[in-house]
This record gives C-alpha cells, structure tokens and sequence, in this order.
C-alpha cells in the first residue's frame, strides 16, 4: 500500500490537457499522501528521471504515479527500484482517444475542454487510488523436487529422459510395457530425420536407450502407469507401480495405438486376405518377411474417412448430457473415431514412401503402387517423395479406392479418377492400409490426476482425445501447468518432430519446477509474484472458484472448503471474480482496489448536463491494447467513458458491476477475448465465464429495477482496434436512448 | 567463459528460444535486424487454423520481455562476425542508427506532415511509406524509426527542428560475449520475379500470398479491404496459384509446409469479404498435415471454394481489363484451359533468410540455404532457419533450441 506517493506528469504525452491543472487538483485532494507532484515537458528525459530518483530517496516515496505515455510504452525507462509504479494512460485513452460529444475533435494549441480535463482528472485519482491499495507481494515460501516425471518409454519419452538427467535433475521414466522403446521397437527403419533426407535410416533406438538406462540419473520403471498424481507442480506425488514418487512436474509422453482395425473394414480388412494395415506390414519388414511383391500402398483414406467425419452427432450430445448428470463418478470418454485416420495423413504418406522404398529394397522387379489424393509430405520431407518418385518399382498416383477385392486368389484394387487416364483394375499380392494413430488420451485419463476437476486433460473432446494445446503461439500451454505432453499424445508427427517435442516439453517441465521453486508464476503471467490469498473466514464454501479455475487449481475438503494450490496457479484472477463473499485477493489486484476505483469516478448528478459515464472493464491483453492502437491509428470514442484494465474478464467481480451502478454509472462495457472452440483467451475460459456470470448479474440487475443491458460484454480481438471505438459509440447510443441510471444521485 | 546466449533473429523462433531460456534464468540476447521484433507474423493477418491475430500472441511475447530482464534485444542489429568456440563466443554486432529518441515519443504527426514518400518493403510494394516510421500500430519497441538519407530538404528541416530526432546519430558496433547461439534467422518470400511464366511480378492483380496477408491485415495498406491493386475494384473470381516456386528444381527444392493451409485461409479471408466471390485453388497435392485436415474440409465445404489438382503453366495480363489468364492443365481430366480470373494470389514459398546472404557463424548451410549442422559447435538452429515450418511447430522448434543451448552453457 503504497503510503507516500509521487505524481509526475508528462506534458510532451498530453496534447492540450493542461498538466498543471491536473498537478493542483491532485495537492488539493490527496495533500500529504502526494507530497510530490510534478510537471515536466518530457517526462523520458534522462533529467526528469534522475529527478524522480532524487525525489524517491528525499521524500521516502514508495509510489509513483507516471502520467503520461499507455503502460505498454517505455517500460524500460519509468523504472524505479523499490517503489510501486503506477502508469496513468493519460496520451493514448485520453488525449489521443478524445472526442467532444458532438464528434469534433478539440483544436490542436487550444484550451482543454472541460470534458476531456474531467476524464483526466478521473484516471489521475484512479491511478493514485490504485497505488494506495496496492501493495508488493512476497512470494509464498516453496521448495521444488528437482525430479521429473517421464510418463511413456518410447522415442519422446526417452528423449524427455535424457534432457532432463542432462540438465542434472533426477528422472522417473515410467512404461507400461515390459521394455523401452515404445513403437519404434515394431521399426524396421525410419522416414529420413536429417540432411539430406533422402533415404530411411535405422532409427538408432538401441543406442538412445543405453543412454538413458546408463544414466545414474534416471530410474526406470516398467510394467507400469501412474495410478494417480496428487499435489502440485514442484510437489506432486506420483502413485506408481504402487509405489509413491515425489516429483515436481510431468512429461506425457504416453504415445499412441493403431486405431481400431474394424474401422478399416470398408477397405477388405479383415474378410479381404492380404489386407493388412501399415503397422503390419513394418512388422513383417522388420521380421524379413517382404514376400509379397506387388503391393498397393494407400493413402487415400475418403473410403473410410469420407462424408461430414467432423461434424458432432448430436444425439451423442445429449445423451452425454443427460449422463454427466446422472452419474457421480468420472467417465472417460471414449474419443477414438475415424477421424484419427484423417488426422494421421502426413504420417501415413511418409510411411506409404518408407514401405514402398521397403518393397523395393525386398525385390529387384517389385510393384509398389502408392495411392494418394494428396501426398501429404509437406516442408522438407519433400526431398524423400522426390527420391521415391525416381525409384525404379514405385509408381504413384492419385486415385479414389473404388474397391478391393480378391480375384481367383490374387487381390485387386480398383482405382478411379488416377493420373493414368479412366479407371483402372491394379492385380497386387498384398493390400497396406494405413494406420490411425489415436493418442492414449484418447482412450484413457492416463494421468490419473487427483483433482477435483477430474483425472483427465479437461479439453480432450477439443482435440479428439489429443492432449494437445488451443494455442497456436504457445503449443506447450494446456489447462494442466507441470504437465508437458510430447509427441504422437499431442498430435500425429514423424520422429524428427518428436524429439524436437520432446526436448521442447522438458524444457517447460524445467522451467515449470524453477518456477515453482521461486514462487512465480509460469506462463502466460511469468514471474508474476503475485497469488491469490483466500480469506477463510467469510468463505461459505459455495464451490465456484473451485469449479471455475480454468486450471483446476483449487481442490476442496470434504465441506467444501477451497484448498488452494499455488504452483498451479496462472494469477487469472478468475477465483477472484467467481466469490460472491469477495474471500480472494491479491496484494496487488483486488476487490477493494478496483472496486475503489470505481467509486472515485466523478459521475454528474444530471446526465443531462454532465453527461452519462460508462465503465469499461477491459482485458489488459488484447482489448486494452486494441484500444490503445485504435487511438494511435487516430480514432477517438465518446468522452464519457472510464476504462479500467483487468487480468482477465474472469477475474471481473458482479461487485465491482454492482459498484458502478449504486455509484450512479450508467452502463458497463466488459471487453474480452473471443471464446468457444477456438477461443483466444490467454486463461482459457476467462471471458466465456464472465459472459455465463453475467446473466446471473442481469438478473441481480433485474431485481433492482435496472435495465440488464446496461451492462453488456463484448467479444474484442487485439486487432479489432478500428472496430473497438465503434462498438463503444453504439452502446453510448443505447445509454442515452435508456437514459440515467436510475441509481443516479442516491 | 559465458553462460550467456545469443540469439540470432527476433522472429517467432527467435522471441520464444529467447523467452523460454531468460524463463529459466538465463541471460539472453536478442539480435534483429529490422527496427521491430517479430519478424514474418506481425506481417500475417490470421493464423490458421483459429483464424485468430498473431498480433495477440506477440503482445505476451513482448509483455514477457518487458517483465524480464534477463532478455536484452538489439533492433537494426546484425552480426558481424563470430569468434570463439562452444562457451566462449566473442560476437561483433553492428548497429544501426534508429535516429530518433530512446522513447515512444509520440511522431505520428510529424511523420504526416513529411512529403517524402519511400518503397514499403514492410507492404510487399503495395504501398509508400514515410522516412520517419512504425511498421504496425503494434511494433515492438513502438518507437519510430527515421531514415535521414530518404528525407527531402524541406523535411530535413522540419525533422531537424524535433528534439526527438537526431539526424546525425552515428551507426555502432558492439561486442558480446555468449555461450551459446541460436540461429533463428527464419525466412524470406521466394522472390517473384524469378517466376517468370507466373508474371515475374510484373502483372498488378497478380500478388504474392504475402501480399495477401498485408492487403486482409486491419493495419495494411487498405486497412483489410482486399481489392485488385490495379483499380480497388472488389474480385469476383480469385484464383490461388500453390507452389509458386516451391517443390521446383528451378527454384525451390522443397515444399514450403504453411502454403495450402495459407491459401484456404486467404480463400476464407475472401468469402468473408465477399459472399459471391469465387474462388478457385490450383494445387498439385493439398498438404495438410495433421489436424489441419478438419480446417480443409470445413474450408472447402464453401460451394464458392473450389480445388482443382493440377499445375499452372502461366499467367497472363490481360492489359485492357487487368484481368489474369491463368493457363492451367488439370491433372485429373487431362484439359487444358486459360482460365480468366480478376485476381491471382500466388503461394510463393519461404526460402531461408540467410540463402544468398552472409554467413558468419561458421555453420553449414545446404544449397537451399537451410542451416544442416552447428549443434556440436554449440549453435543451434530454430524455426525456419533449419526447415519449413508452421508458427505451432515454430514455437516448439524455439523452446527445444533454448534448452539445447541451456545444456551447452549450464553451469558455466
């Protein structure tokens, strides 16, 4: 809390905003809490600086309010060691953002009107309020085990291993079969990893396996699974073997299985002799038993993957609707389907190239005929399709199965569509289907967490069972922070992938443990001090924040009492803004401080002289900026407004809501990301819970006899800056159609 | 000895190597070239498949280095030489002048109010730019940049009156020393105007895909209306021409990896747009790899959408309408056809930055330009420096190529 504060003012960042105005106003209302406050003509000036440094050590400040350039600006140079710094916006939300009521923009070297000064003054004080009740947090006292856990023993799971001995932790490499090795024990060969790619190579599995076995670091344990993980990052408990480990983050690397092959039955298998699917056939090269010398290798999946494969059943749905609620204990649901076929394309082509360069290898006057719609072999795997397309014995075409059959005891595909003219009738010795890869997720919780929010990845069903990630920019993030998955569990990739997946997650398991070791905060919020604190006493063990953690941060005892763990924990805030009883804070983001925020906006009694005011909750990732770049791109929105930055929407309280109302504001604007399926909230669920809580504040609204649409929540992606103003303009225009706030005044 | 690293390239690969080792308590520094980090995805609109802005991803990216202080970037920055050897690299970086104050002073109407018009390399050509500049409303640092060369004399004189410009500020050159180095110097468009049948950039409705990106970007050229270049009229019938240069002996010997899913995103960019507009993909094989399946099929699911497998052969101008006649052979039906359309959108490959460039990290680069070894020399490669990827795959090639180099200067 910061007690002795320093305001300085930036009037190079202030247009016509008369900074010596806003400097009395502040000495007059807050005296001695500022007992500095400055202008200065450029605030970045090396000068200016050293003056702050002087005044910080003169006056014993222990915060200083900047008003000038947006927070996202020049962090580097409004530094200052052992002080809270508060960034007022007043140069892009303020005076570049400005517009009079009537849409004119005031002129450059002219007076401030006293609307634009007002909405100044309203960011000072909010600034200088939020310094008041912010304090510097301590990190929680937390000591990491320094081990990992490598949850799968084949080509990812080894690598994780070694990575992680390398860096000197200590490793618990579990397997659920007898050996190590994992599906490239079926390998004969692998699909080119290096320079030049053009050839298969041995995989070199032996060899990565001695390194791991060999190292003192690493225990192996086979004929096992993790039967249940407890704990947090940095201070898991692994049940394994029956056995407990302390651990202090996870990589997954559980891999995958052949999809089931009665989905393969539309192509013959299983009634058809000679069908066999491509993880078969690296069984019968690996075992020396090419005998067959035609063979017609596909990879073209439309028989069995073709038709709507994407789009959900909706019978299913409501089924599992109805279940969920009916049943107390979990489920897993079972998320193999055909479309592991169609996602296991790039894999497939590969290995159709592999196997026909096999064949071929096998037999001087072999056949090998490769049946594509499109060879998926994209970036520089492209040099091996190249080296099979000059291969003497392979031909390859694109083509539509049109059936495959046995023929006076010799097996024909029938192929339409191809690049050799009309259709065609192909005799072969034997049929190579290609293979699904279903991750195990897929079909198993696998990482048995002892959550409250359940045993599994919570967002499964997004990916078909993959523990993949929504994110495009930051792969490793998943709803689950310690656990790291890598290779085919995450997506279908080739081995080259893999290991560099692998190392990459191991990395983030690392870091995760250091992380947590620190007592800060891993992604998106890195090193974030800050946590959430729960005051118990007033908890009446509703159970929201425990259900809406978008990371399944808090468990609960048996009354229901949230029992918070930190190292799990992202700082959304979304807790924060699910406690009716306003239990949860953080020292440097909370309830009172925004809530005290707010309540010091300056509202006329008369909206017809004043004006309306409206409160914007903005998301300091994408909507704030947005609308800082809407203005450096020359927009400008109603002067009415007041914007307030928060974490996250998730972490916005219905109080903070009900705050604005009784204080008279007449509508409030919730700006946050995009959510559903391909959401873009950096905590997941943030905004699509705060969309869910705000119809039960229409009803509270409601209730009190205010219109519920005076408080609406907006879908705003970073770039929607030239969309933003309009937006906030359009909701002006439903204010001033309702008129006042009914609250108003009291 | 140094247990620092270098990071060679403020990229996708090259921010997130950079982060993910500073994450961990490692001192990192980051040496761009251009005057913003970043690099090819501030130039992008979406992303498949979320069709979400790259913009937001960066935005954490520099809040992540704004909180770190482990990272140190260098922009206008390139590396000269490299001495040394594994854990005690001695690294000369030259750096350009900026030329304007270290602060976001606030240029923007300076820089209006300059006549000087300069090529827009940040817009593909597509558009003029100022000598006193940001790339994007987004640019990290959002510091103008101000090329003193390009000014006219009369706003020589009027930059010369700005405190926040300094027109004489000499280049520099520093030395680091490092223990590392990741190479994620990434990729440039495969250069148009060795495509000779496609137009050789000669003909105006006939654009790159990156081109594309800035024409649909909100903060492009035409704030995100995508029109022919010729004459603003809205296309009716599109066409998208794939390995444009890629998967070519000629040219490119590989296949670029990101082009089909760009192309039916930029198809999708379209029918946003404009509901009636046609668009058709001439493709040899659609390449999407993984999950990417379900973004095709729901993609071309649209009746508007069409793929057609089969190369094209050339494209034309038609000078009296700006037309393009595109001359393509269906691989499937076996007919040849000049197809009209009144704009083209060629999917022109990403070559390797450092194809044709200087090479001072000692590492071999094989004939496409494409960095093949270096790790046991303690220099690792990251992103498309190393080969095609998309940013997914990019994010995870960066945070292995971070622990790579952590293990090579770990503990000393």
């Amino acid at each position: 809390m910061a007690e002795k504060i320093g305001v300085y003012f930036d009037q190079s960042a202030l247009g016509i905003i008369d900074a010596e105005e806003l400097s009395t106003g502040v000495s007059n209302k807050f005296g001695d809490a500022c007992p500095v406050v400055k202008v200065f003509p450029v605030l970045a000036a090396a000068s200016a600086r050293e003056e702050i440094k002087k005044d910080i050590v003169e006056h014993g400040l222990d915060g200083i309010a900047i008003c000038g350039s947006s927070p996202r600006v020049d962090w580097d140079i409004y530094e200052f060691e052992n002080v809270i710094v508060e960034r007022v916006n007043l140069r892009e939300q303020c005076a570049m953002a400005y517009k009079n009521p009537d849409g004119t923009i005031p002129a450059a070297g002219g007076a401030a009107p006293e609307l634009l000064m007002a909405m100044a003054k309203d960011y000072v004080t909010m600034g200088i309020i939020k310094l008041q009740k912010t304090a510097t947090p301590e990190p929680p006292e937390f000591e990491s085990v320094k081990t990992i856990l490598v949850l799968g023993g084949g080509w990812a799971g080894l690598t994780a291993a070694k990575q992680a001995a390398d860096y000197g932790y200590s490793v618990i490499l579990v397997e659920k079969d007898a050996q190590l090795g994992g599906k490239a024990l079926n390998m004969l060969k692998t699909v080119p990893l290096e320079f030049p790619y053009e050839e298969a190579h041995d995989t070199g599995l032996e060899a990565k396996i001695e390194e791991v076995t060999a190292n003192e670091n690493v225990k192996v344990v086979l004929n096992a699974t993790v039967e249940k993980l407890t704990g947090t990052p940095g201070q898991y408990t692994a049940l394994v073997g029956g056995q407990e480990y302390n651990v202090g983050a996870v990589v997954l690397a559980a891999g995958w299985k052949p999809m089931d092959n009665e989905l393969l039955a539309p192509f013959g298998y299983g009634n058809v002799p000679n069908v066999v699917t491509s993880a078969e056939y690296e069984l019968l090269a690996r075992d020396g038993k090419l005998d067959a010398k035609r063979v017609a290798f596909i990879v073209n999946t439309e028989t069995v993957t073709g038709g709507d494969i994407y789009s959900a059943p909706e019978e299913v749905e409501a089924e599992e609707a109805a279940s969920e609620e009916e049943e107390e204990g979990y489920v897993h649901e079972d998320l193999e389907s055909v479309r592991h076929l169609a996602y296991s394309s790039y894999v497939n082509s590969m290995i159709a190239l592999k196997h026909a360069n096999y064949l071929c290898d096998a037999h001087e006057d072999a056949r090998a005929y490769v049946l594509y719609d499109s060879m998926v072999v994209p970036g520089i795997h492209e040099r091996y399709y190249k080296a099979a397309q000059d291969r003497l014995g392979i031909m390859m075409s694109k083509a539509e199965i049109k059936g495959i059959a046995e023929e006076d005891g010799s097996l024909v595909v029938s192929a339409g569509n191809t690049l050799m003219g009309e259709d065609v009738e192909i005799p072969v010795d034997m049929v190579v289907l290609p293979t699904g890869i279903v991750p195990a997720t897929a079909k198993d919780p696998v990482m048995n967490f002892d959550y409250r929010q359940g045993p599994a990845f919570p967002d499964l069903d997004l990916f078909d069972g993959f523990a993949d990630s929504n994110y495009i920019c930051f792969p490793y993030e998943t709803r689950r922070t310690g656990v790291y998955a890598a290779g085919c569990v995450r997506q279908p990739m080739m081995m080259d992938a893999v290991e560099e997946d692998a190392i990459g997650a191991t990395m983030k398991a690392i870091q995760c443990i250091e992380s947590a070791n620190r007592g800060v905060a891993v992604h998106p919020r890195s090193g974030d001090l800050s946590y959430p604190v729960f005051n118990f006493v007033r908890c009446t063990q509703c159970k929201r924040c425990t259900e809406e953690c978008p990371f399944g941060a808090l468990d609960d005892d048996e009354k229901g009492t949230p029992l918070p763990n930190l190292s799990r924990c992202r700082r959304c805030g979304t807790c924060m803004g699910a406690c009716p009883e306003r239990v949860i804070s953080f020292d440097n983001y909370n309830i009172d401080q925004i809530g005290s925020m707010i309540r010091e906006i300056d509202v006329p009694d008369d909206m017809e002289e004043g004006g309306p005011r409206v409160l914007i909750l903005a998301c300091e990732n994408d909507a704030y900026p947005a609308l800082d770049m809407a203005a450096i791109r020359g927009k400008s929105w109603s002067p009415y407004v007041r914007i307030i930055p928060v974490r996250c929407l998730g972490s916005v309280n219905a109080i903070w809501v009900a705050d604005a109302m009784s204080k008279g504001i007449d509508g409030v604007m919730l700006l946050g990301c995009k959510y559903g399926d391909d959401y873009q909230c950096h905590f997941v669920k943030g905004s699509e819970i705060c969309n869910r809580r705000k119809d039960n504040i229409a009803e509270t609204l409601e209730r009190l006899g205010v219109e519920p649409d005076r408080v609406e929540q907006y879908e705003v992606a970073i770039d929607e800056y030239d969309k933003v103003p309009g937006m906030i303009d359009s909701f002006m225009d439903m204010v001033f159609e309702k008129g006042p706030n009914p609250f108003k005044g009291y | 000895m140094s247990n620092s690293i270098l990071v060679v390239g403020g990229g996708f690969s090259g921010l997130t190597a950079a982060l993910e080792a500073a994450e961990l308590g490692y001192e990192v520094y980051i040496v761009e070239k251009s005057p913003f980090l970043g690099g090819r995805v501030a130039q992008l609109n979406k992303y498949f498949p979320k069709l979400c802005p790259p913009s937001c991803g960066l935005e954490i990216q520099f809040q992540r280095i704004k909180k770190n202080p482990n990272v140190k970037f260098l922009t206008m920055a390139t590396v000269d030489s490299v001495e040394g050897e594994s854990g005690n690299f001695t690294v000369k970086v030259s750096i350009a002048p900026r030329c304007t104050a270290p602060s976001s002073a606030d240029l923007g109407e300076l820089a209006s109010s300059l006549e000087s018009e300069v090529a827009d390399e940040f817009n593909l050509g597509l558009a003029t730019r100022k000598p006193l500049y940001m790339d994007t409303p987004f640019a990290f640092p959002n510091r103008y940049v101000l090329e003193p060369k390009k000014l006219s004399s009369a706003d020589a004189i009027k930059v010369g009156a700005s405190d926040a410009c300094d027109l004489n500020e000499a280049p520099k050159e520093i030395e680091l020393s490092v223990g590392s180095i990741i190479l994620a110097t990434g990729w440039k468009p495969y250069d148009v105007t060795n495509l000779t049948n496609l137009g050789a950039g000669q003909i105006t409705n006939c654009i790159s895909n990156m081109q594309m990106e800035r024409l649909a970007s909100p903060n492009g050229p035409t704030d995100g209306a995508i029109s022919r270049p010729s004459d603003g009229k809205a296309p009716e019938k599109i066409a998208f021409v794939q390995c444009a240069g890629s998967r070519d002996q000629n040219h490119l010997g590989f296949c670029s990896y990101i082009c089909c899913m760009a192309s039916l995103k930029q198809a999708l960019y379209v029918r946003e747009q404009y509901p009636d507009a046609d668009v058709t993909i001439y493709y040899i094989d659609m390449r999407t790899p993984g999950r990417y399946d379900k973004f095709m099929r729901k993609a071309i699911a649209d009746e508007k959408l069409h793929l057609v497998k089969g190369k094209v052969a050339g494209v034309e101008e038609d000078a009296a309408t700006g037309d393009v006649i595109v001359e393509v052979e269906d691989a499937v039906k076996g007919h040849k056809a000049k197809i009209r359309h009144d704009m083209v959108v060629l999917a022109t490959g990403m070559q390797p930055s450092l194809a044709g460039e200087a090479n001072p990290f000692g590492v071999t680069l094989d004939e496409e330009g494409f960095v093949v070894d270096g790790e046991a020399k303690g220099i690792f490669s990251a992103g498309c420096a190393q080969k095609p990827l998309d940013v997914m795959r990019t994010a995870q090639s960066g945070t292995s190529a971070a622990l790579k180099a952590i293990q090579t200067v770990r503990g000393r």
